[in-house]
């Protein structure tokens, strides 16, 4: 249900008040009067109105006056002028304050009805623009960052306090750790977060095609510029850019970009107007961008501009405590989007992605879930479904002995336990083989 | 238990045959007993020389003056045209929740817009907005419902377009 619109009613004259307030009461709104304006902002400073309705011509404090006092102090206030004497200069200077509207008294009932009802419909509109944002941004949270592990809670509380600054950001991590989706979390979780979020992967681009990418061209710059195109700074206006891979990027490019870091303001690939445009900078990259400048392979100084905070992303095998909430996750979304029903998985399975390095971080771990779904009897992932076999051996053996062990495991398991057969593809006699399973203590639960 | 007293108090000239129906129709909307009187007042007190209109909030506070042991809510009921500081020009008004209230027939003539006067229009609107009016000092606001006669009307085709009785809303409203 609408909730109930509030009006403050402004006037030195007592009748004017009088029947406004009547008329308003009358209309099912909760209606309070000032005779002046300095009582006016005193009764705003404990109270909230949707809509205040001021008279311009009052003896002390003038309603112009209110209405740039009432602007500072919450900008998005509704203030409809009103006055006895009409001329275009004051009606100019009310609307330039940021009066919503202005009117003549006295006016036609109807005027004033519909005056009323369209800042209403104002009012309601960003009722449902604030609601809707805030179902946005808790949506795009809820995507975003999963992990209860130290590891990760601190790197959050980092993301928390980063986002509502200004500064530039380098997260680093290795591949498959999700560079881009904490970048997005510095976004959403930023002022900016209803301007643009504009992801560019430098290591893709040559540097000409980046160079066009980042600050857009004019028509016939090169062969095949039909059209002017923004570029992805001037996309970025008032939101993020990201800036993927920065490492990747050439010397003359590195240059570019610190011109505009410091300036924020660039010219388009053939053109020759400057446009300005203020976003902020997040950047991520795998290398060790510290020693690069050391190699002289990165600029220092576009490096200290850059990485006025630099974020570190955990990578999966420190902080293994997280894997089974992200299996969870990732088997709901593969089942929600192949539309299946929501499927388990079985202990030993996850035990031994428990165990695993993942040296493709949560990327790898994403990958193995949406093929053991594909693959899989779609009602419980198993051990058979998922493709460390191969790898297992590599990733956790400390040993020669660790080795031999998970290996005459994993080659039993493959056999179901048949020791002929096992013994025939380790190419072992029977004999041979039981000594290793007695050795190694193997029993079948072993998985 | 007897039922509670209306009173319509009229200023200035009115057909009888008006302010009996009118009557009527308040007592069969608000089920009650409704009592006609004339008021006699010089209204030339309470015109303004520079709208050329009677002032509203003046003649309001006239009728909520008066004083009927017997009435529950009084309506003054006038042929002038009505103001309030704020607005070019009113059909009614009433305290809300209150015992009194004022109703024009002035602005209800089709005349007035230059058609040809209809007799069944203005008797229609003027009843509606003197039910319009007594809901008020019943405690009703205004209510979106398309056809109930609280809906709120600021031009006379407005007021045309609504029904002459309560929603069942609004009925419950006031409990009737």
């Amino acid at each position: 249900m609408a909730r109930k619109i509030s009006i403050l009613i402004v006037d030195d004259e007592e009748s004017v008040r009088d029947s406004l307030y009547n008329w308003f009461l009358e209309d099912g709104f909760r209606v309070e009067c000032a005779e002046n304006a300095r009582k006016a902002l005193t009764i705003l400073e404990s109270d909230q109105f949707d809509i205040i309705l001021a008279d311009i011509k009052m003896p002390g404090m003038d309603g112009l006056e209110m209405l740039r006092r009432i602007k500072s102090l919450k900008s998005d206030a509704i203030v409809i002028v009103m006055t006895a004497f009409a001329t275009v200069d004051t009606a100019v200077k009310a609307l330039k304050d940021g009066a919503y509207d202005y009117v003549t008294k006295p006016f036609d009932p109807d005027d004033l009805t519909h005056l009323i009802r369209n800042a209403t419909k104002q009012i309601s509109l960003t009722d449902e623009n604030e609601t809707l944002k805030k179902k946005v941004v808790s949506l795009e949270n809820v995507e975003d960052l999963i992990g209860e592990s130290d590891a990760m809670k601190d790197m959050l509380r980092e993301v928390e306090s980063v986002a509502q600054t200004n500064s530039s950001v380098i997260i680093t991590g290795e591949s498959g750790t999700g560079k881009e989706l904490v970048a997005r979390a510095i976004h959403a979780n930023s002022p900016r977060k209803f301007f643009p979020f504009v992801s560019v992967h430098c290591g893709a681009l040559t540097e000409s095609l980046l160079e066009s990418e980042l600050f857009g061209h004019e028509k016939g710059a090169f062969t095949g510029a039909m059209y002017n195109r923004k570029g992805r700074f001037e996309m970025a206006d008032s939101g993020s850019i990201f800036l993927d891979e920065i490492a990747t990027i050439s010397t003359k490019m590195q240059v570019e970009l610190l011109r505009v870091l410091e300036s924020k303001t660039f010219m388009r690939v053939g053109g020759n107007k400057e446009i300005s445009s203020d976003f902020r900078v997040i950047c991520a990259t795998n290398k060790d961008l510290k020693s690069m400048v050391e190699n002289g392979n990165f600029r220092e100084d576009l490096y200290y501009r850059l990485n006025v905070v630099n974020i570190q992303i955990p990578p999966l095998r420190d902080r293994k405590e997280d894997i089974p909430l992200l299996v969870g996750y990732f088997i709901k979304k593969y089942c929600i989007s192949m539309n299946k029903p929501l499927a388990t998985i079985d202990p030993t399975a996850m035990k031994r992605l428990q165990e695993f390095n993942f040296p493709g971080n949560i990327r790898e771990l994403e990958n193995m879930i949406e093929r053991a779904i594909v693959v899989g009897d779609g009602k419980k992932i198993s051990l058979k479904d998922l493709p460390l076999e191969k790898t297992i051996i590599n990733s956790s053996a400390e040993s020669l002995d660790d080795f031999e062990k998970a290996f005459v495991l994993q080659i039993l398991n493959k056999y179901s336990w048949n020791i002929s057969r096992t013994a025939k593809a380790l190419k072992v006699d029977r004999v041979t083989l039981y000594h290793k399973i007695k050795k190694y203590d193997l029993k079948p639960s072993d998985q | 238990m007897s039922l509670p007293n209306i009173t319509l108090i009229s200023f200035g000239y009115f057909e009888k045959d008006l302010l009996e129906n009118t009557a009527d129709a308040v007592k069969n909307e608000f089920r009650c007993s409704v009592n006609i009187k004339e008021g006699h007042v010089d209204l030339s007190e309470f015109f303004d020389q520079s709208r050329r209109q009677y002032n509203g909030n003046s003649l309001l506070k006239l009728v909520d003056s008066m004083s009927f042991p017997d009435s529950l809510k009084t309506l003054g009921l006038f042929n002038v045209d009505l103001f309030i500081p704020i607005l070019t020009f009113i059909f009614g008004q009433a305290f809300l929740g209150g015992r009194s209230g004022i109703a024009s027939l002035y602005r209800f003539n089709n005349e007035r817009y230059g058609m040809t006067g209809d007799n069944q229009f203005l008797l229609d609107r003027f009843k509606k907005e003197v039910i319009h009016e007594l809901g008020h000092t019943f405690g009703l606001i205004h209510c979106h419902n398309q056809t109930c006669v609280m809906r709120s009307s600021t031009y006379v085709e407005d007021i045309d377009q609504k029904n002459l009785q309560l929603c069942s809303n609004c009925r419950e409203e006031i409990g009737i």
